[in-house]
C-alpha cells in the first residue's frame, strides 16, 4: 500500500464564460496511482495537461468529484481528517513570493507547526533543524524580499518539511528560478528523499531534473499516459513529443544517432552514458 | 551601427550605503538585423542593460545612441525610440490589462497616435505573426491560457513596429512545446521583418540555437562577446560566473578526450550528430526537414521537427 | 515615491529597543504621541526631544532611516505650516502684506505643529523599524485580546496586517515593473490634464489588480496548505512574555508620561 493512491481519479471544475453561461472541464479524468512510500516521483505534463489539479488532490486542496484519493491510508474527502492529511503531504508551490507568509524567515517556517498546534518549546528545534535540512539556517533572521527566488523556494520547503510530513508535493518550484536557483533546489529536494526517506512528488517541465527519478508519470488531458523509470520514459522520444515534453538534449542526440544507424542503448540520460556507449562502439 | 552604448555605467542609490553599481563602463555595438543573445545570472546587470536601451533607464555616465543619435539628446524623443526599441519584459502576460485581445494589442500604436482603424491593422499583423488565432481576438486575454497570454503580450510590443525587439526571458514558465514555438516565431519574425533581435535567455540550448551573436554579462561588464560557439569555448568560464555551456558541449569535450576526431564547438544536436557520425566514419542521414526552414538558418535548426 | 516610506520597513539590528516586547513599544508609541500633544513650554519640548533621541541612540537605527520617511509627509508638513502661519490670530505682528498678516503666535504654533509632526512620525517609525512586523501584529493582537470577548476578530485581523505588511514592497516592485512595461509600449503617466492622467492610470491599475487578485488566491491556498486555519488551537515559536527589560520599559514610560503631565501643569516657559 503506497504512501499516496488514488483510484478512478476525476475532477471537473466549472468555468464560467462572459455570457454567464457554465461549461464544465474535465481536469483530471481517471488516474490511478500507486505511490510508495520514500519514493522520488516526477509528474510531467504540458500547460494545462492536469498536473497541477492532481498536485492540488494530494493536500486536499481540490476533492475528487469522482474516485478517491489515499494519504496514508487517509481518505482526503472525509473532512475530520483534513488536518491530518495537510500535514502528512505538504505542499510546495510554483511562485516563491506567494507562499511565504511570515516578514522574516524562521517565522515563516514557524507558521505551519504553529498551525499544527505543535508546544512552543518544540516549535524553535524543528524550525533550526529545517533550515538547516534546506541550508538556509543562516538566513534565519533575513527578510524574505532579500533573498532569491532560489533561496525563497527552499525556505518555502523548510515551512513544509517543519511539519514533518511523510511526502511533499513540489508543484513547478522551479519554474521561476535561475538555473542556479533551480540546482539548489532540486539538490535540497533530492537530499531530503535520500538522507530523510520522504517521499518527493516533482511536478515539472523541464526534462533534466526528471532523470534522477524513480519514476516518471507522464499527463496529457487529465490522463496518465506515459509510466516508467526515465530511461523507459524518455527512450520514448517520438510518444514524449506527441505530449508536448521534451528529452534531455544528450537524450534526443542519442536518439538521433540511434536513427542515424548507430547500434546505441535506448534511453541514454546523461553526458557520461553516450560517451561510454560511443566509446564502446568506437573499439 | 543601429545601437551603440558608449562607456556606459549605472549606479544604483549613488553615495548611499546601497550604493551597486549595475553596469560599469560598458562598450556595446548592436548591427540592424542581428539575432543577439544575452546570458548572465541573476543580478548580473542583464535586467539593467536592457532597460537602457529604450530609455527606461538613464546611465549615471557614458551615452547611447540610437541610429547615430543621443537619446539622451536634449531634443530626443524617447516616446518615438520606445516604438523602435521594443522591450518585452518578463512575465509579459502581466501587463494586459483590456476587455477584449484585440484593442490591448491597439494600446501601443494608439498610444504612437495612430486612428482606431490604423492601429487595428498594426494589431491584427501583430496577431497573425505572433501565430495567434483568430477566433480569439475578441476574447478576455484574461481568460486565455499562459502560452496565448504570452503571444497577446508579445503582440502588443510588436504592433508598434519596433526595430529592435528585446525580449527578456519570453520563454519563462511555458512547457517544452510552448517554449519552440514562442521561440520558432521569434525567429520567424527575425527572417520575415529583418528586425534586429535581442533575446535574454537562461537556456544556453536555446541562445545556442537561435542567436548568432552571444553577449555575456557578468557583475556589470561583458566579459565574452562573439558567435555562440566563441562563447561556449570558454565554459570554464562561463561555470565560475554561474552559468554554464550547452549540454551538447560538454558531450563533445569528453567525447574528443576519448580520442573521436569531433569539433568541440558543435552545439547544437544535428550539428554535433554529423560530427559523430563522421568521426565514427558513418553516412549522414539525408536531411529530413530541409525545406522546412529558410535556407540561412537551416543548420541551426537544433531539435527534431516539431512546430 | 512608494518606495520611501520607512512605515512597515524593518531594520534589522540586535539592540535594546529591538528586544523589547513589542507591546511595550505599543504601548510606549502611543505614550509617546500622548505625551507630545501634552507638553507645553520650552522644557517639555527639550524632555520629548531628549527622550526621543535617547530612544533613537538605543534602537542603533542609522538615522537616515527615519528621515526617509519624512519624505512622504514632507506635503502636509508644508500645508499645516503655512495655514498656521497665515491663520494663527495674535497680537504680536510680525509682517503684514496686504490682507495676510504673519503673527508671532503664528510662527510658534506653525513651529509647534511642525516638530509635533516630525516626531510623531520618527516615534512611529522608530516602532515599525525595530519590531517585525509579525511581532508587532502578535504584540497589537496581544493588547486587544480582550475585545474577542465583544466578537472581534482580533486574531484575524492582526493576520491580514502582518500579511499586508509583507506584501507591500512586493506590490511596490510590481507596480513599477508594470509601470515600465506600459511605458514601454508608449504609454504616458507624467503628462496631460488630470482628468487624463487619471484615464492613464488603468493600464497600471487594472494589471496590478489581477496580479494582487492572484497573489491572494495563491497565499490563501498556501497558508490551507499549511494548516491554518485560524486563531484556534494556534501556537506561537515566540510567545510574548515579558522579561525584567520590558518591566523597566514600562517604568520609564511610566515617568516620561508623569513627567510631561508635570510640565503641562507646571512647564509653561516661554514657547
Amino acid at each position: 500500500m503506497g504512501i499516496v493512491r488514488a483510484a478512478g481519479l476525476r475532477h471537473d471544475y466549472t468555468k464560467y464564460r462572459e455570457d454567464e453561461s457554465e461549461v464544465k472541464v474535465r481536469a483530471l479524468d481517471g488516474v490511478d496511482l500507486d505511490v510508495k512510500e520514500g519514493d522520488f516521483i516526477a509528474i510531467l505534463g504540458h500547460n494545462g495537461s492536469g498536473k497541477s489539479t492532481l498536485a492540488k488532490h494530494i493536500n486536499a486542496l481540490l476533492l475528487p468529484t469522482e474516485g478517491t484519493i489515499w494519504i496514508d491510508e487517509i481518505d482526503t474527502k472525509g473532512e475530520e481528517n483534513l488536518w491530518k492529511v495537510r500535514q502528512r503531504a505538504g505542499m510546495v508551490f510554483q511562485n516563491p513570493d506567494n507562499q511565504i507568509i511570515g516578514t522574516v524567515v524562521d517565522e515563516d517556517v514557524a507558521f505551519g507547526p504553529e498551525n499544527l498546534g505543535v508546544p512552543t518549546e518544540k516549535i524553535l528545534h524543528r524550525v533550526e533543524e529545517a533550515l538547516t535540512k534546506v541550508g538556509m539556517l543562516k538566513f534565519r533572521d533575513k527578510s524574505p524580499n532579500r533573498l532569491s527566488g532560489g533561496q525563497k523556494q527552499r525556505v518555502a520547503i523548510a515551512g513544509v518539511v517543519a511539519m514533518r510530513p511523510r511526502c511533499i508535493v513540489l508543484d513547478e518550484p522551479t519554474a521561476m528560478l535561475d538555473p542556479t536557483g533551480r540546482k539548489d533546489v532540486l539538490r535540497t529536494v533530492h537530499e531530503l528523499n535520500e538522507k530523510e526517506g520522504v517521499t518527493v512528488i516533482l511536478i515539472t517541465h523541464y526534462m533534466e531534473e526528471v532523470v534522477d527519478a524513480d519514476r516518471v508519470f507522464v499527463m496529457d488531458k487529465g490522463k496518465i499516459v506515459m509510466e516508467g523509470t526515465p530511461r523507459e520514459v524518455f527512450s520514448r522520444v517520438e510518444e514524449l513529443k506527441s505530449h508536448r515534453m521534451d528529452v534531455p538534449q544528450v537524450t534526443e542526440l542519442a536518439w538521433e544517432l540511434k536513427k542515424a544507424g548507430l547500434a546505441l542503448p535506448d534511453g541514454i540520460l546523461t553526458t557520461e552514458e553516450l560517451v561510454e556507449a560511443l566509446a564502446a562502439l568506437k573499439h | 551601427m543601429q545601437l551603440e552604448l558608449k562607456d556606459v555605467s549605472f549606479i544604483y542609490n549613488p553615495g548611499m550605503v546601497y550604493e551597486v553599481k549595475a553596469l560599469e563602463h560598458v562598450n556595446l555595438a548592436i548591427e540592424k538585423g542581428q539575432f543577439i543573445g544575452i546570458i548572465g545570472h541573476t543580478g548580473s546587470g542583464k535586467s539593467t542593460l536592457i532597460q537602457h536601451l529604450n530609455a527606461l533607464m538613464k546611465p549615471t555616465e557614458g551615452q547611447i545612441f540610437y541610429e547615430g543619435e543621443d537619446i539622451w539628446g536634449e531634443k530626443y524623443d524617447q516616446k518615438a525610440l520606445r516604438t523602435q526599441v521594443g522591450l518585452v519584459f518578463q512575465y509579459p502576460e502581466h501587463q494586459l490589462f483590456e476587455t477584449d485581445v484585440i484593442t490591448d494589442v491597439m494600446f501601443g500604436p494608439r498610444n504612437q497616435g495612430l486612428s482606431k482603424d490604423e492601429a487595428k491593422v498594426r494589431a491584427v499583423r501583430a496577431l497573425v505573426q505572433v501565430g495567434f488565432p483568430e477566433q480569439y481576438y475578441n476574447s478576455s486575454p484574461f481568460e486565455l491560457s499562459g502560452g496565448q497570454k504570452r503571444r497577446v503580450a508579445i503582440a502588443g510590443v510588436l504592433a508598434m513596429d519596433p526595430q529592435v525587439l528585446i525580449l527578456d526571458e519570453p520563454t519563462a514558465g511555458l512547457d517544452p512545446a510552448g517554449r519552440d514555438e514562442i521561440l520558432e516565431q521569434i525567429r520567424f519574425l527575425h527572417e520575415e521583418r529583418g528586425i534586429t533581435i535581442i533575446l535574454v535567455s537562461h537556456s544556453m540550448e536555446d541562445v545556442a540555437r537561435y542567436a548568432d551573436r552571444l553577449i555575456v554579462v557578468n557583475d556589470g561588464k561583458i566579459p565574452f562577446d562573439g558567435t555562440p560557439k566563441e562563447v561556449f569555448s570558454h565554459y570554464r568560464e562561463l561555470e565560475a560566473m554561474g552559468l554554464a555551456a550547452p549540454q551538447i558541449t560538454y558531450c563533445m569535450h569528453a567525447l574528443k578526450e576519448r580520442g573521436f576526431d569531433v569539433d568541440v564547438t558543435a552545439d547544437t544536436v544535428e550539428e554535433a550528430r554529423d560530427n559523430i557520425l563522421k568521426a565514427l566514419g558513418k553516412p549522414l542521414p539525408a536531411p529530413e526537414n530541409a525545406d522546412k526552414k529558410p535556407a540561412g538558418k537551416a543548420k541551426k535548426s537544433g531539435r527534431a521537427g516539431r512546430r | 515615491m512608494l518606495g520611501e516610506i520607512t512605515l512597515g520597513q524593518y531594520y534589522p539590528a540586535d539592540s535594546v529597543i529591538h528586544r523589547l516586547d513589542p507591546r511595550v513599544k505599543f504601548v510606549g508609541t502611543l505614550t509617546f504621541i500622548v505625551a507630545l500633544f501634552l507638553v507645553k513650554g520650552f522644557l517639555g519640548y527639550v524632555m520629548v526631544t531628549l527622550f526621543l533621541l535617547g530612544v533613537i541612540k538605543a534602537s542603533t537605527v542609522p538615522f537616515g532611516m527615519m528621515l526617509r520617511g519624512m519624505k512622504a509627509i514632507i506635503f502636509i508638513l508644508l500645508i499645516t505650516a503655512v495655514f498656521n502661519v497665515f491663520l494663527t490670530p495674535g497680537e504680536i505682528v510680525l509682517v503684514k502684506v496686504w490682507k495676510l498678516t504673519i503673527t508671532r503666535e503664528g510662527v510658534l504654533q506653525a513651529v509647534r505643529m511642525a516638530v509635533r509632526l516630525i516626531y510623531l512620525v520618527i516615534g512611529s517609525s522608530l516602532m515599525t523599524l525595530t519590531t517585525t512586523p509579525n511581532s508587532l501584529t502578535d504584540g497589537m493582537e496581544a493588547l486587544f485580546s480582550p475585545l474577542k470577548v465583544i466578537h472581534v476578530p482580533v486574531h484575524e485581523i492582526a493576520m491580514m496586517m502582518s500579511i499586508a505588511l509583507r506584501f507591500i514592497p512586493i506590490l511596490t516592485e510590481e507596480t513599477d515593473r508594470i509601470m515600465k512595461a506600459q511605458i514601454a509600449r508608449g504609454a504616458d503617466f507624467k503628462t496631460g490634464s488630470f482628468i487624463n492622467r487619471i484615464k492613464n492610470m488603468v493600464p497600471l491599475l487594472v494589471p496590478l489588480f489581477v496580479s494582487a487578485f492572484q497573489r491572494a488566491n495563491d497565499l490563501a491556498m498556501a497558508m490551507e496548505a499549511r494548516c491554518y486555519h485560524g486563531g484556534e488551537g494556534r501556537t506561537r515559536m515566540k510567545p510574548l512574555r515579558y522579561t525584567a527589560a520590558d518591566r523597566v520599559g514600562y517604568l520609564v514610560l511610566a515617568l516620561f508620561l508623569a513627567a510631561a503631565i508635570l510640565l503641562r501643569i507646571f512647564g509653561g516657559g516661554w514657547i
